[in-house]
């Protein structure tokens, strides 16, 4: 096992996809001789060379469409866009092409390309450089939608993306990139060493879409969450002083509706945390799953902590992010309704 | 006091106004040298303002861009255009008796489909739009095949689950139509480009309308296409109109779409795209200079779009009836079997019975397709089968909503059955 960040677990599962499969291919903008904005494709152009490892335009749309033909033409490409907040442009290609391509020729064609992005705040981004649009995505029919919470399951979810057929869009929680952040910014940075996931094997590994994972059991009520907000979570269960089941979601499409719903229908509680904002956000969709499948053992409504319906505010950063102190005011409100 | 003013472009005739195509200058044929497959795009810059032609007014090939093909390549190229066309017709036709739900035909445009697809090899992946039916036809999908797609029947190859004309074919190396204009113009360079990387002598090539040339699609294209190098021919089909806007719209009117190549850095050639031998020659060109690292070409096949842009339109309402009648570059299947007549190798008789011949042959192939089934009569597909092809492998919330349906579906059998009176069932 080796020590490894959230930037060097990517950088391995590409090392090893490169290596293992000839068909991967690794691009996007400044990802080749630069290694990438995120430092993710470090020094691969050199190991791998420029037909495997390139450079592109500054044009997401032309990136993803590119990834979709060489997808046809048997290759697996791995696409980065800069940050998910860019995705945009490519938005046409992944919903209406990507994600529909093996639907809408019965089979007979398919592109398994795998996306990544990083996204959410807590960066000082602004509007434009800390969004989480991944509740966007799993509203198109097509494309699966990951979203890792520490360096072991990135390099384990990256690998099986890149070895699945169908298209995943790949989301890396930027701020998390360098050590497990628990919604406090004025305490100094804590490297991933201090975590049992920044322990990585050096090899092949897979961790499959479709689980999510209990990273913490408890009894008294059940948090979904995903990405940053995981380490936001646990934060917020000391401050609240209570025994609660946090579930890492992982994989939003396919969702493991079985290991939540069985969560919450132990708990009879949920509150849902994601750094994205409230209003048709994913959550409102855990939030309905929830309530089809466990009503009868709920003890109390289901609760929401979220990103306010705003654009993400770059002076109020963190009166915006959704921090430890709301998560935990949602937590003894489950707890307190009767 | 000056002030700004837009200037919102006009088509030179509307309904009721005469026909005006003033605005295309047509050289002769045999004009435009034929350069060096090799030639650097900003050498070459004269053949996105020129004209690619050459047939000439007397059925004669002409010029160095003559591609000398043989009398039987030329009658099977006659061929195939007549049976696109008589395939259109008769597709339109079911339209109109409410068989089909949606229509487009090819035609004034089929030389451009028919002599691409003869141009290239037959591992070449080409990236297909509306109106390129032709190049199904040439690789030789067979008619019953599209017409079962357009059917939406047991034997459609999607499924049901594509409007008609939205073909495709793995086997003969053509991707899917898109009904979201020009994506798969960048999608083509992308599969261009892996050729490359894999080390193979395939090349790709993909159509647009000049309309959708307007999409930032187009851009994508031509600038990955540029960077690369990539093994693509990029056809603008300019059929003048993208259903009422003219080509004017999408940029026409100052620059011809040929010349945008070179401001990218890539070989732009205009052809006269009515023009068979042209286009043949025009699409050989480029595929050599693709073949050999060359990098891409755009091609701007000047046509006419003859017909209405689909069974949805109306194009009475937005332009002159007589205009194709008076399109300068006349009907490229008038002008191939012209040519074949000057040649010796084509007769008036011979072209009555081909096309008595073709008429019969897509007759047939229309009564069989019928027997696997059409919207409203016939076998059906099973509507549970939507679920499948979403993702390679069909996740739990799939497999809930497909036994939902189905529980639906059994219980409106189940009720149907019941109102059936005894003694009738």
């Amino acid at each position: 096992m080796a020590q490894m960040n959230m930037v060097q677990a990517i950088n391995s599962a590409l090392d090893v996809m490169l290596g293992r499969d000839p068909r991967v291919v690794v691009f996007g903008e400044d990802v080749g001789y630069f290694g990438g904005v995120f430092r993710c494709t470090d020094g691969l152009q050199r190991k791998y060379g420029e037909h495997r490892v390139l450079d592109t335009p500054i044009a997401e749309g032309g990136i993803v469409a590119a990834a979709i033909g060489m997808g046809v033409n048997g290759l697996r490409p791995v696409a980065e866009i800069q940050f998910a907040d860019y995705i945009y442009p490519a938005f046409d290609q992944i919903v209406s092409e990507l994600a529909r391509l093996r639907y809408r020729t019965a089979g007979d064609y398919s592109a398994p390309v795998t996306i990544r992005t990083p996204c959410g705040g807590g960066i000082r981004g602004g509007q434009t450089h800390s969004q989480s649009p991944e509740g966007v995505f799993t509203h198109v029919c097509g494309i699966k939608v990951v979203m890792p919470s520490n360096p072991y399951d990135a390099k384990g979810l990256l690998i099986s993306s890149i070895e699945d057929e169908d298209p995943v869009v790949f989301f890396e929680p930027k701020r998390i990139y360098n050590g497990p952040f628990d919604g406090d910014p004025h305490k100094p940075a804590v490297p991933w060493s201090t975590h049992p996931k920044g322990e990585v094997p050096e090899g092949h590994y897979a961790i499959p879409i479709g689980k999510a994972e209990i990273v913490r059991p408890g009894k008294d009520v059940t948090i979904l969450t995903y990405g940053t907000m995981v380490h936001v979570a646990e934060a917020a269960v000391q401050l609240a002083g209570v025994d609660a089941e946090i579930v890492d979601v992982r994989t939003m499409v396919p969702l493991d509706v079985d290991t939540l719903c069985t969560s919450v229908c132990k708990t009879g509680r949920c509150v849902i945390a994601h750094e994205a904002t409230r209003f048709s956000g994913f959550g409102a969709e855990l939030s309905a799953t929830v309530q089809e499948e466990c009503f009868w053992h709920l003890e109390a409504p289901i609760q929401r902590v979220t990103g306010w319906d705003t654009p993400y505010p770059h002076a109020f950063e963190w009166d915006y992010f959704p921090g430890p102190a709301r998560i935990a005011a949602a937590l003894r409100g489950v707890m307190e309704a009767r | 006091m000056t002030q700004s003013r837009l200037h919102v472009p006009h088509p030179p005739a509307r309904p009721g106004e005469k026909p005006d195509f003033s605005y295309l200058e047509i050289p002769p044929a045999g004009r435009e040298p034929r350069p060096d497959t090799l030639a650097p795009a900003l050498e070459i810059e004269r053949l996105g303002t020129g004209m690619v032609r050459v047939l000439d007014e007397q059925g004669h090939a002409v010029g160095a861009w003559n591609p000398h093909l043989e009398p039987e390549d030329l009658q099977v190229a006659l061929r195939h255009m007549l049976l696109t066309r008589h395939f259109d017709e008769r597709m339109q036709r079911m339209q109109r008796q409410g068989r089909i739900s949606f229509y487009m035909k090819s035609t004034g445009e089929e030389a451009v489909a028919v002599a691409q697809a003869m141009a290239l090899e037959p591992g070449d992946m080409l990236f297909p739009s509306y109106r390129t039916q032709g190049l199904f036809i040439v690789r030789g999908k067979s008619l019953v095949d599209l017409m079962c797609q357009c059917l939406s029947n047991t034997r459609d190859m999607c499924r049901g689950r594509q409007m008609p004309i939205m073909y495709h074919w793995a086997e003969g190396n053509i991707f899917s139509i898109s009904g979201n204009l020009a994506t798969q113009f960048p999608q083509a360079v992308g599969w261009a480009m892996a050729a490359a990387i894999k080390g193979e002598d395939r090349i790709a090539a993909t159509w647009i309308g000049e309309g959708s040339s307007a999409e930032a699609d187009f851009h994508h294209a031509m600038t990955f296409a540029a960077v690369y190098q990539a093994p693509v021919i990029l056809n603008v089909v300019n059929n003048q109109w993208a259903i009422s806007s003219f080509q004017g719209f999408a940029g026409g009117e100052r620059r011809t779409f040929a010349q945008r190549g070179p401001g990218y850095g890539i070989p732009g050639v205009r052809v006269d795209g009515n023009d068979f031998l042209a286009v043949y020659a025009v699409t050989r060109w480029a595929a050599e200079r693709a073949r050999a690292s060359g990098g891409p070409t755009l091609i701007e096949h000047v046509t006419y779009r003859a017909a209405a842009h689909s069974t949805s339109d109306d194009p009475s309402r937005y332009r002159p009836k007589e205009e194709w009648q008076a399109w300068p570059l006349g009907d490229p299947i008038t002008r191939l079997k012209n040519h074949l007549i000057a040649l010796g190798e084509w007769s008036e008789e011979r072209h009555a019975a081909l096309e008595k011949e073709l008429e019969a042959h897509v007759t047939a192939c229309w009564k069989e397709a019928v027997t696997y089934g059409t919207l409203t009569e016939g076998p059906t597909l099973d509507p549970v089968s939507m679920f499948e092809d979403v993702f390679h492998d069909m996740p739990p919330h799939l497999k809930r909503q497909r036994e939902e349906l189905r529980r639906l579906l059994a219980a409106q059998h189940a009720a149907a059955a019941a109102q059936v009176p005894d003694g009738e069932g």
